[in-house]
């Protein structure tokens, strides 16, 4: 069935495949566009962009989400920027560059193709989002600001203060509401999709329910988009909102989509620490920050010491005492490294002993040079905003005493696989934004996920998408009374009345701690042989014990978060294991997925390029049994490959 | 810290609903609102959690529902009248940014969904907001088509402009300015997207029209009518002020003298 694994990328030189591929898709006539309906779920800046402009070109879509306005999907929390390569800044900037630099970030385990594709489209994102109205930050004269970000020498990254994604997905609403209002769109709010329905081999509809009134739901259409973000959540605490999820990419998995990478996930260096038992999500302090601030820990234990047990202030200790660890490994890049390096750095000086708070899980981002420097005010100009949010909630200005900071669960690199045309193993389904698997290989540069969820949305998906309709307008859209989608529905009923069935006495948020702390020790930041192996066998004790003693109150027909929860953790289940299988399998190191046994003599990542270098593709073969791997090879045509260096 | 909660429990948008007083103990300072209520709810699922639960035949009303998903203060979502007041005691930050060392120890707080007859409730706490996407249907937009933009640095805009477009474009879309106004206006919401994109050269062209359908299509879904109370304004937990409120105005008085 490798065959599956078409990419379809196009051949010819690098910066000439977009254009190529463009010129050889199908078009749909103007007038045959409004009898094709489409069906994207999710509202995010992938599901939001994708249908505002379907819906401008004449189709008719349908969109869902789970939150009560499409305007509150959990793109709005992004808060550093977004990339693009205007080279406003003059820094010698280019598509070239900003494409470069996302595979080397990915520590070369994405496709050229699609990577040169994402820089070139990156470009115009920022003309579209200024033209919506988003208020991007301006210098005096009035030109667009840049910052810079992780993992890169040019600043290139433009951004609304620390809430970059909340003005970009309120753009791209705003465009959605002007479909929605054109009558070309419609919107469904508290609609959460239940399951894929495929018939004769091709995506065509979803099953969804109604969150208000409980009831499961039938829609038909002639194309589905999956644009249900990421699934790190799987770890319980993490920076996603709390409705994120792993679902519509499982159910689309187990109707015969293949799973990309799926052990790929990013762990991003400054978080907020976990600061008890209560704690229900972290909280991230946006990248910028490491523009300027410096992270440090002290080189004395009896510092540490001192400052566990609250008998001095970071600000006591003096400069020689500090040890600006990121700056004294990586002279090149400082406190700019990628994300996956600063946070085994961090780990690894919290292992080592020199954990700043009490449970010794956290170091110092420092901000006291950058005050003298540049000035209050312009300090908070930049950062104004996260200062105010770091105060509110640990109550310690970080005006006074450095912030302390920790990784956490942030992103998924791994998706639902996808050709060159963002279409899955399953013709007629498409997955974009963080829920496809394909740009940022083994780990995402920060200011990426915003350009990537609005490049597939905005430039790529109304391009591709009506190759595949081209010759279907003449077919109705799916009859909702068809068999398969009697059957796909009694399977959702099935599950649901299994859940309620179970009686048991354990909240479903207990559980999912559970498979958190499980995922956070057995397939977090640092991962080996036997600890995957076991985390595998405690997944599937920990799935076991969920059928025999979960506890779901309520009713199905009423709005019933315990039960919509439930079904959401029955999926993380699958996801986590699927997770550890891939980085099981994975022997080498590379990018966010670090395997102990695959190291360098100081501790970086190493690769193995001979065996690995390729996109795991994972097809389900059905309930309890193994998932069946696929590879697509990734062969390098127009940089060389080389080890990822951040050092010089 | 321990804590008596009073919380309005409502089946579905029919039932006329009560409170009920739940006592919670052993919480710490540097837990959130939306973290108690987790807390609340475990009981109430250990408690209630017999093989059948509430409308399957138990007695307790079950666990609470309420909004919330980003719990960062940006989404929106989260929506609870805590002692009276639009996201509770602390200023300037909605519900889930509001953290248990802003109350007393031993303190009993009453919970409320966010009222008013432009939001029906759905359940519990959790009320119906549509009206507002409604709202921004009407014209919350600049008519762009994607891929017709031009090049993002021809259109020049001031530092200090875009800040101040920036300051209104930080509405959350909660709807505490509703909740909070005896008149149950939605005009802090409407003036913030008006006047966000009023400031804007890409949006002057179409002020005045958005200004007008936007505020007929407020008056239309059951919003009431500003007087000028600026109760709003202090329950914003995103520092909207009146101010948009006077630009809105003048949009709006631009469009009815070009009529
Ligand atoms: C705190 C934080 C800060 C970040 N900052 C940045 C940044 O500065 N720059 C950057 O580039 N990236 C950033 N990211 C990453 C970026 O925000 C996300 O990767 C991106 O927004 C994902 O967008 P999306 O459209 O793919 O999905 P999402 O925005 O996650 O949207 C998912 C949508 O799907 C819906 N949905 C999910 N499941 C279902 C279902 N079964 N049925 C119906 N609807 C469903 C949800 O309701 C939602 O509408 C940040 C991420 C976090 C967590
Ligand atoms: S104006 Fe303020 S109170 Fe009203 S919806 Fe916006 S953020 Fe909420
Ligand atoms: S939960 Fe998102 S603003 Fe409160």
């Amino acid at each position: 069935m490798a065959d599956k694994l078409i990419s379809k990328i196009p051949d010819g030189p690098l910066a000439e495949k977009w254009t190529k591929r463009k010129s050889e898709l199908r078009l749909v006539n103007p007038n045959n566009r409004r009898k094709l309906e489409i069906i994207v779920v999710g509202t995010g800046l992938g599901g939001a962009s994708a249908a505002a402009s379907l819906g401008e070109l004449g189709y008719n879509v349908k969109i869902f989400c789970i939150s009560d306005s499409p305007r509150r999907a959990h793109s709005i929390a992004a808060q550093g920027g977004i990339n693009a390569a205007k080279n406003y800044q003059n820094d010698n900037d280019s598509v070239y560059r900003l494409f470069y630099d996302t595979i080397k970030g990915g520590d070369y385990r994405s496709r050229e193709a699609n990577v040169y594709r994402l820089a070139e489209v990156s470009g115009p994102i920022i003309d579209q989002c200024v033209a919506q109205g988003v208020p991007f930050a301006r210098e005096y004269g009035g030109y667009l600001d840049n910052r810079s970000f992780g993992g890169v020498q040019v600043s290139r990254t433009f951004y609304a203060r620390g809430q970059t994604g909340q003005q970009l997905l309120l753009g791209a609403y705003a465009a959605l509401n002007r479909q929605v209002a054109a009558g070309t769109v419609t919107s469904y709010p508290r609609y959460e999709m239940l399951d894929l329905v495929v018939i004769d081999g091709q995506a065509k509809g979803i099953i969804a329910r109604n969150l208000v009134t409980g009831k499961l739901e039938r829609f038909g259409a002639h194309a589905v988009v999956i644009a249900t973000g990421g699934y790190g959540n799987a770890y319980f605490l993490s920076t996603y909102a709390m409705y994120s999820n792993g679902s519509a990419a499982m159910q689309c998995y187990r109707r015969g989509a293949y799973f990309g990478n799926p052990c790929f996930a990013q762990i991003h260096p400054t978080c907020i620490p976990v600061h008890g038992e209560q704690q229900s999500k972290l909280t991230l302090m946006s990248e910028s920050l490491r523009n300027d601030g410096r992270i440090w820990v002290p080189k004395k234990t009896e510092d540490v010491m001192k400052l566990r047990k609250r008998e001095i202030k970071a600000s006591q200790i003096p400069e020689e005492d500090r040890d600006y660890y990121l700056e004294r490994r990586y002279p090149a890049f400082g406190n700019l490294v990628p994300r996956d390096v600063a946070s085994r750095a961090a780990k690894e000086r919290c292992d080592a002993g020199f954990g700043v708070n009490e449970n010794g899980l956290a170091v110092f981002l420092d901000f006291s040079d950058a005050i003298k420097r540049l000035g209050r005010q312009r300090v908070q100009e930049r950062y104004g905003n996260l200062f105010d949010m770091y105060f509110k909630i640990t109550d310690v200005s970080p005006w006074e005493e450095p912030m302390m900071i920790y990784p956490a669960i942030h992103y998924t690199m791994g998706g639902i696989w996808v050709d060159y045309d963002l279409q899955t193993t399953i013709p007629g389904l498409y997955a974009i934004g963080e829920a496809n698997f394909s740009d940022h290989g083994g780990n995402r540069l920060g200011a990426s996920a915003l350009m990537q969820g609005l490049a597939d949305g905005y430039f790529i998906l109304p391009v591709t998408l009506p190759d595949y309709l081209s010759n279907k307008f003449f077919e109705p859209k799916a009859d909702t009374n068809a068999p398969e989608f009697e059957q796909t529905e009694k399977e959702v009923q099935a599950r649901i009345d299994r859940l309620f069935a179970v009686n048991g006495k354990v909240s479903v948020d207990t559980l999912h701690k559970k498979l958190g702390n499980i995922m956070w020790e057995y397939v977090g930041m640092t991962r080996n042989e036997a600890g995957l192996k076991e985390g595998i066998k405690r997944i599937r004790e920990l799935r076991d014990y969920f059928w025999e003693n979960v506890c779901v109150p309520g009713t199905q027909y009423t709005f019933n978060q315990e039960l919509e929860k439930a079904l959401r953790l029955v999926d993380f289940f699958d996801i986590g294991e699927l997770m550890a299988i891939d980085a099981l399998h994975r022997k080498e190191s590379c990018g966010g997925h670090f395997r102990e046994e695959s190291q360098t003599p100081d501790g970086e990542t190493k690769r193995d390029d001979k065996n690995f270098m390729y996109v795991a593709a994972w097809e389900y073969k059905g309930e309890g049994k193994e998932p069946v791997l696929h590879k697509e090879p990734l062969d390098y045509q127009f940089i060389k490959v080389a080890t990822r260096n951040y050092k010089d | 810290m321990d804590f008596n909660l009073k919380i309005w429990r409502q089946k579905n948008a029919k039932d006329k609903g009560h409170f009920e007083t739940y006592r919670v103990t052993g919480i710490e300072e540097d837990a959130s609102f939306l973290e108690v209520l987790d807390i609340l709810n475990e009981q109430l699922i250990r408690e209630g959690c017999d093989p059948v639960a509430v409308e399957r035949g138990c007695k307790s009303s079950g666990p609470v529902s309420f909004d919330h998903d980003c719990r960062e203060g940006i989404c929106g979502a989260c929506s609870l009248f805590i002692d009276g007041r639009a996201h509770g005691p602390d200023e300037g930050v909605t519900v889930c940014q509001l953290f248990m060392r802003h109350f007393k120890d031993g303190a009993t707080i009453t919970v409320e969904p966010f009222r008013s007859r432009a939001f029906p409730i759905i359940k519990d706490l959790v009320v119906d907001r549509t009206a507002f996407d409604k709202i921004l249907q009407a014209g919350g937009f600049i008519s762009v088509r994607t891929g017709s933009a031009q090049d993002a640095n021809n259109i020049l805009i001031p530092h200090e402009q875009a800040e101040e477009s920036m300051d209104a474009a930080a509405c959350v879309g909660c709807g505490a300015c509703v909740a909070t106004c005896k008149n149950g206006s939605a005009m802090l919401f409407v003036a913030a997207r008006v006047s966000s994109l009023a400031l804007l050269p890409q949006g002057r062209p179409e002020a005045a029209r958005r200004a007008r359908n936007m505020v007929a299509k407020m008056d239309e879904l059951g919003f009431g009518n500003c007087t000028n109370t600026r109760a709003c304004e202090l329950e914003c937990p995103k520092g909207i002020t009146v101010a948009h409120i006077a630009r809105l105005n003048r949009e709006f008085l631009k469009a009815k003298f070009s009529e």
